[in-house]
């Protein structure tokens, strides 16, 4: 029996490759352009980014609105040991088999805008195996299902504001906005801050993937010091002997509204 | 003090179901409680059609306007109220929390739900409000609401119907939601 690739399915759009990189590079060119980019980079993606498609109808086109933020918004829910079990942050020991792939541990620092640690918030994760393939009914990709690797984690961060997750190097894997599009190897990252404000989703890469000047998602962050803000380092210090490659990545939450006074009446309360 | 940049967002995308969503995310309060209402609601995008692949999440104020601090969203034991509740929408792009109608935080404050929608296509999550209904007065003294015109002013505030109130969110065009940043993005 042979294996080849299927065929362009009715759902598959006919935009080449070729066609969204011209798309990509005139967004970038006019940002390079602007008068802005020095001295106010952009930190955020693009909300309207017409090379992924899915954003088409489904950002807002007029701006944000500013509000100073009140009330509930000055805090965050708060989760505990009874909501996050303590081995939930290693998706390599979850279903009584050892997953097929390389081994790795990934750990960081959830930080607030002024370097304070996040201390014992939810960090989730989710994301393909190995082969690039997701758990879900809905992904239909033809790569293996791995039985020992659902791809779901979760942890609580240390007094340190620290993470720690083992798990296995995700596979790059196709989607279908565009012809032959294919997604860098990324992990899906939830974070909660001190502030309802501060809640970010986001996605780890690895360094020096070739599918990120390609990637519409990625390249929505059209600054590029910004968008880096999104790639692990691997470091050999996380590295585990006979045992896990190890990468590191900081997560910075948009600054906290609260100031050290309120914090410091709440140590002493 | 330094400023760190901030690492930027990225899109829910479409796989976040079996990892997000947990149980009881939508049941701030048992169906059985006294003092249960629903809030809920459809997403929509700009097109007018349902989004069925967005994840909401609800953080609130309890019954007197105090936050609770409390952890057991995830493991909710049915006498704890949390304040946090999340949910998927359904294959209708339709959502539906069961909780408390919140307090106003301070004297003379506006109550309202904090919202935030995440959905594959969104590249950045958006986080808005829904405010309980309101007279003119009270809205024109809210900051938020008092610096909106009035017709982008009602994005933001429920609808009451049978069982609570109906939220619903409009990503893009006619009715367009507002959505809110805070300042330090």
């Amino acid at each position: 029996m042979t294996h080849s690739a299927p065929p362009p399915g009715p759902d598959s759009a006919s935009t080449s490759q070729a066609d969204v990189d011209a798309e990509m590079a005139a967004i970038t060119a006019a940002y390079d352009a602007s008068a802005t980019v020095a001295s106010d980079p952009e930190t955020q993606p693009r909300l309207n980014y017409p090379p992924y498609r899915s954003s088409l109808l489904r950002h807002p086109t007029k701006d944000l609105h500013h509000a100073d933020p009140e009330g509930i918004e000055l805090r965050a829910p708060v989760f505990g040991h009874r909501d996050v079990g303590r081995l939930e942050s290693d998706l390599t020991i979850q279903d009584g088999g050892e997953p097929i792939g390389e081994r790795m541990v990934v750990t960081g620092r959830v930080l607030d805008g002024d370097g304070r640690p996040v201390r014992h918030q939810l960090v989730e994760v989710w994301q393909a195996n190995s082969a690039g393939r997701y758990i879900h009914k809905r992904d239909q990709h033809p790569a293996p299902i791995d039985p020992h690797f659902t791809g779901v984690g979760r942890t609580l961060t240390d007094d340190e504001g620290r993470y720690t997750f083992t798990t296995i190097k995700p596979g790059p894997y196709p989607w279908k906005n565009h012809l032959n599009a294919w997604r860098p190897a990324h992990i899906h990252f939830s974070l909660f801050g001190t502030d309802f404000t501060q809640r970010l989703v986001t996605q780890m890469y690895f360094p020096g993937d070739p599918l990120f000047a390609l990637d519409p998602i990625y390249q929505s962050i059209v600054d590029p010091a910004a968008r880096a803000r999104l790639v692990a380092t691997y470091d050999h210090s996380v590295t585990q002997h006979e045992w896990a490659t190890g990468y590191s990545w900081d997560i910075v939450l948009t600054g906290s509204h609260r100031t050290p006074f309120e914090d410091v009446e709440e140590e002493i309360a | 003090m330094s400023d760190l940049a901030p690492t930027p967002g990225q899109t829910v995308g479409p796989f976040f179901g079996y990892a997000l969503p947990f149980t009881g995310g939508e049941d701030l309060v048992p169906i059985s409680h006294p003092r249960a209402i629903r809030l809920h609601g459809t997403v929509y995008d700009g097109a007018g059609e349902p989004v069925p692949d967005a994840i909401i999440e609800l953080w609130q104020a309890d019954e007197d306007g105090r936050v609770p601090q409390v952890e057991g969203s995830r493991a909710r034991d049915g006498w704890t109220f949390t304040g946090f509740g999340r949910t998927p929408v359904d294959d209708t792009g339709h959502y539906s929390f069961t909780t408390l109608v919140p307090g106003a935080g301070s004297v003379g404050a506006a109550p309202f739900f904090a919202v935030t929608v995440f959905a594959r296509g969104l590249l950045h999550r958006l986080l808005t409000r829904a405010y309980l209904p309101l007279d003119d007065e009270a809205a024109a003294a809210d900051a938020l609401l008092g610096s909106l015109p009035e017709e982008r002013r009602d994005t933001l505030v429920v609808r009451p119907d049978e069982h609570g109130f109906v939220f619903d969110i409009r990503l893009q065009g006619e009715g367009e939601t507002v959505f809110l940043e805070h300042g330090t993005s």
